[in-house]
């Protein structure tokens, strides 16, 4: 009890009340129900679906509810390569979903182009849309996507804009 | 097998036929432009020869001041279990060559492809448009004077 209270940035009184201020209250409920809008555009999608697959079991983490419609969510993991072509539909899909909404950009491709250096491949999402937490790997292990996630909540947890203040990069043995 | 393709090409297109070479079991066979389609007939419907199967049309760059490019054709005879390539070579100012879509219906995107990777013209093609790039996109990705990561504001971005 007396650790969740600090997480939820709560001061325990004798007469058994709560305080604490709304925007810690407000993250805190934010950051444990992290909709994930799944972008899944190429290979990474399959670590992603192990990511809320039994193993990994993000369901701990209040983000196994992927909402395939944009409104619904507030976290777009956008696992794969990301195409000139695809870019638009990517930030459309950025666009619809509700602030505040945060990103993460899964894999070497999506964070860089990746292998891919060619006319056709966008050379990181971050060239169209922000990105909160760039994840490594090729493609990213599923407990380290779940690195990921941690990171935008402890994002939340601070009180953080998204997509402002410094990047955050998971590298590939976290 | 391959006696009987170049016999029965011999009779009706001998003038046709450039080149014939088979290397490693494959033959291919290199023929002038203007015939291709007429050829493609042949190996169709002939009833020894039975082309029914048009696997891939893909083109190549080399990059030369004469017959710069080139189509390839790889057709397959399922009844015979027999690979064939066509190829018909152009220059760049004459880029076009008879589609091949009234024969096997299959090329359609792959002539698609191939024209918006290296602009070759198909003509007869009922749907002459890009397939991978987007349509207003104004180069050919494939030719070698086009440099690897693409021309600077030729594919725009999403605004930030």
């Amino acid at each position: 009890m007396e650790e969740g209270c600090v997480t939820m940035g709560l001061d325990v009184s004798k007469d058994s009340f709560f305080t604490t201020k709304l925007d810690d209250i407000i993250g805190w409920a934010r950051k444990n129900s992290l909709w994930p809008m799944p972008m899944g555009i190429s290979c990474c999608a399959i670590e992603m679906m192990a990511f809320a697959g039994p193993r990994t079991d993000v369901s701990r983490f209040g983000s196994e509810a992927f909402r395939f419609s944009p409104r619904q969510s507030d976290l777009m993991i956008v696992a794969g390569t990301v195409t000139y072509k695809m870019s638009h539909v990517v930030r459309k899909i950025y666009d619809q979903m509700p602030d505040p909404k945060w990103v993460i950009a899964m894999g070497a491709c999506t964070s860089s182009g990746g292998m891919y250096r060619s006319y056709s491949v966008v050379q990181g999402i971050d060239l169209f849309i922000p990105v909160d937490v760039y994840v490594a790997g090729c493609p990213p292990r599923p407990d380290n996507l779940l690195r990921g996630l941690m990171e935008v909540q402890a994002k939340i947890t601070r009180g953080e804009k998204p997509g402002q203040k410094e990047k955050i990069y998971v590298p590939e043995h976290a | 097998m391959k006696e009987i393709i170049l016999e029965k090409l011999n009779v009706q297109f001998s003038t046709a036929i450039e080149s014939v070479n088979e290397y490693r079991g494959e033959l291919t066979i290199i023929v002038k432009k203007p015939k291709i389609r007429d050829i493609c007939f042949l190996l169709r419907d002939d009833p020894q020869l039975q082309f029914d199967s048009l696997r891939d049309v893909c083109g190549a760059d080399y990059y030369r001041h004469d017959d710069r490019f080139e189509v390839i054709y790889n057709l397959y005879s399922i009844p015979n279990k027999f690979r064939l390539r066509l190829k018909v070579r152009m220059s760049e100012s004459d880029i076009h060559v008879d589609s091949v879509v009234p024969v096997w219906s299959t090329a359609d995107w792959e002539e698609r492809e191939t024209y918006d990777m290296f602009g070759i013209i198909f003509d007869g093609h009922p749907d002459m448009r890009r397939i991978y790039m987007p349509e207003e996109f104004e180069y050919y990705p494939l030719r070698k004077d086009f440099p690897l990561m693409g021309i600077p504001g030729s594919l725009p971005l999403p605004r930030k």
